[in-house]
């Protein structure tokens, strides 16, 4: 515990430029990635949780985007204050990141060996010839069949797994101490999500680097995260290990994610969605935005933020930014 | 791809069919006779009739028609009226100074249009971006006649600076080939930045992004490449404008080409020069567009093994 956290995000905000005004995509975020450590980050589509990971990649949409406060630390280097073009080899280098849809992350014109020996070749200055021979050794590595013949060929002529198998090649290529997944399975067939997880887990443990997973699935990080973040309108809500918050839940949101997974060994139910729609980041509801959808909420929810604080009687590390976080940990048995 | 160019020539050579069908019909459809024009206006009916029919003018118009086309297959294509001359060698022997010309223009614009489109989405939305999207829009709409007379009257009557027409150093080649370029120019500039502007957002881009590129890198090659499909499709259509384009302004310039040698043979009605000089530039028209395709396929590896 003494040891500084790789990754160190504090109260980051980040605005977007639309047609309707600003938006607070990301407001006030604070949150650590120990070294070696898988950080899952969950929530609900517009969340904040992909903007979150752009942010700290410094891929933000320009010119819509843009850091509104906060400091991104990583291994003591602050990012945002940081000559950009060290924090540009920083990127691919250190800190590498694995996006939802390979088809579109991958280039359609270059072939695969290409797209994967460019980290040797720019990081490195590796000759083509060594980089490709790396890129061959690295699809072997992340389990793509007959790599050394398809190394030439084009990301359309491989499957949605194999082309996700390329982009985490892509990603691993200069061993990076931090990979962020934003949703690595969810373009993908279920029967091919769990191979791609499982390879993900398996290269982090050999690798020994710390993984930040960004999914809206809370049942696919149960078995691979240490700890878990969750999100909502741009907000920390809760935060903690994460058996700890899977068991105790401590925000009614997490609760609601929970009870939407769909329970495969349990009595047939109807699948319980949370209610309601996330709010729209234009017009967000006074006080704490998760009140309309919230059966704990009252008058002071409606009225007063809550801050991100610990839960009484839980480990000092679970926190929940909600006003009765204590009841809803207590009520943890009944059905939200 | 054997299969494909052999499928593509064949069609090619019904495109030529077409082209030197209408410009035959159009040709005769057209007031004004070979033979009188040849023999000026003191020629007696009889010679003219003399004349018209040693040309086989005087035969029925399918015919005519038939023995043009028999003629081409053997690939001769009829004699100039006026020169007593093989239309085509004519044709052939204008030809330099076109290419001279089309090449001239046509690396301008894109050593010039490229860049300006690259730097217009870079720069999107900001004055930067508008003040070349207008000047482009100005470019593209300002007929070539138009600015190759504003041209000559500044550059050469007013400022004195450059010759008005003819051929010589690299001075004579300046303006026509200015004139020539700036709609393609304009074209490619726009073509360029709303390329670029649809994949600036794409994945690949950001990818590229999070793989610590520098920004060069990311826009040249990974959203170039793929910005310059369909700017290289629309470069291949427009390429006919620009032989078009060559007609104008080899007749504005005084400029010896196969443009101006068109122009000159349609004025005297010399049917074997035209015939020839369209049959020509139609050639040239589809042998590009051949290549546009087969460049295409090579950009875009999507297209190459699906066709």
């Amino acid at each position: 515990m003494t040891e500084s956290p790789l990754l160190s995000v504090r109260d980051l905000s980040v605005r977007f430029r639309t047609g309707g005004g600003h938006v607070r995509a990301v407001d006030g975020v604070s949150f650590d990635v120990r070294r070696g450590e898988t950080l899952a980050v969950l929530g609900e589509s517009g969340s904040g949780k992909s903007v979150t990971a752009q942010a700290v990649m410094g891929i933000l949409p320009k010119p819509a985007g843009e850091i509104a406060g906060g400091t991104i630390v990583y291994d003591g280097r602050d990012l945002l204050a940081e000559d950009p073009n060290r924090v540009r080899r920083l990127r691919g280098d250190e800190i590498a990141m694995v996006f939802q849809d390979p088809l579109s992350s991958l280039n359609p014109v270059f072939r695969v060996g290409w797209q994967i020996g460019e980290m040797f070749r720019r990081h490195r200055g590796a000759s083509r010839r060594a980089a490709r021979a790396a890129a061959v050794e690295l699809m072997e590595r992340v389990g793509i069949p007959a790599a050394a013949r398809r190394v030439d060929d084009f990301p359309h002529q491989f499957s949605g797994g194999m082309r996700q198998r390329i982009m985490i090649a892509m990603a691993l290529a200069l061993r990076p101490r931090l990979l962020i997944a934003d949703e690595p399975t969810t373009a993908l067939d279920v029967t091919v999500q769990a191979q791609i997880m499982r390879l993900l887990a398996d290269l982090r443990r050999e690798e020994g680097m710390a993984l930040v997973l960004i999914t809206h699935d809370l049942g696919v990080v149960a078995d691979v995260a240490d700890r878990a973040l969750l999100m909502y309108a741009g907000r920390a809500v809760e935060t903690g290990g994460i058996r700890e918050v899977y068991d105790h839940a401590a925000h009614p949101y997490t609760r609601g994610l929970m009870a939407s997974i769909p329970d495969l060994d349990g009595p047939r139910e109807r699948l319980t969605p949370v209610r309601g729609a996330p709010p729209n980041l234009l017009a967000l509801p006074s006080g704490c935005s998760f009140h309309p959808r919230c059966p704990h909420a009252t008058d002071r929810c409606r009225a007063d933020d809550p801050v991100l604080r610990a839960v009484d009687g839980r480990p000092a590390e679970h926190r929940a930014a909600c006003h009765h976080a204590e009841e809803v940990v207590a009520g943890e048995r009944e059905r939200v | 791809m054997p299969a494909y160019l052999a499928r593509r020539l064949l069609f090619s050579v019904f495109v030529l069919w077409g082209a030197v069908s209408v410009i035959f019909l159009v040709l005769r459809l057209v007031p004004g006779d070979p033979a009188t024009v040849l023999l000026g206006p003191d020629a007696t009916a009889d010679q003219i009739a003399q004349l018209r029919e040693r040309m086989g003018l005087d035969e029925s118009l399918i015919v005519q028609y038939g023995s043009y086309l028999r003629d081409v297959v053997r690939l001769d294509f009829g004699d100039s009226f006026r020169m007593n001359v093989d239309a085509m060698e004519l044709v052939l022997s204008r030809l330099p100074n076109t290419a001279e010309l089309a090449i001239a223009a046509l690396t301008l614009s894109v050593l010039v249009g490229f860049p300006l489109g690259v730097l217009a989405a870079l720069r999107a939305n900001t004055l930067t971006d508008r003040v070349i999207s207008v000047l482009s829009l100005v470019g593209q709409s300002t007929p070539a006649f138009w600015v190759g007379i504003v041209f000559i009257l500044v550059f050469a009557r007013t400022l004195d600076v450059l010759p008005s027409g003819g051929t010589g150093g690299w001075q004579h080649l300046v303006l026509p080939a200015v004139t020539l370029a700036l709609p393609f120019l304009a074209i490619l500039v726009r073509l360029t930045r709303s390329g670029l502007l649809e994949v600036i957002h794409e994945g690949y881009v950001q990818t590229a992004r999070a793989k610590g590129l520098r920004e060069s890198v990311v826009i040249f090659p990974h959203a170039a490449r793929n910005a310059l499909i369909p700017v290289v499709t629309v470069v291949g259509l427009q390429f006919g404008q620009l032989l078009g384009g060559t007609v104008i302004v080899e007749t504005v310039f005084a400029w010896p080409g196969v443009g101006r040698l068109l122009v000159d043979a349609i004025s005297h009605r010399d049917y074997g020069v035209v015939q020839a000089a369209v049959l020509f530039i139609a050639a040239v028209f589809v042998l590009v567009n051949l290549v546009v395709d087969v460049l295409y396929g090579y950009l875009d590896p999507r297209v190459r093994l699906a066709g």
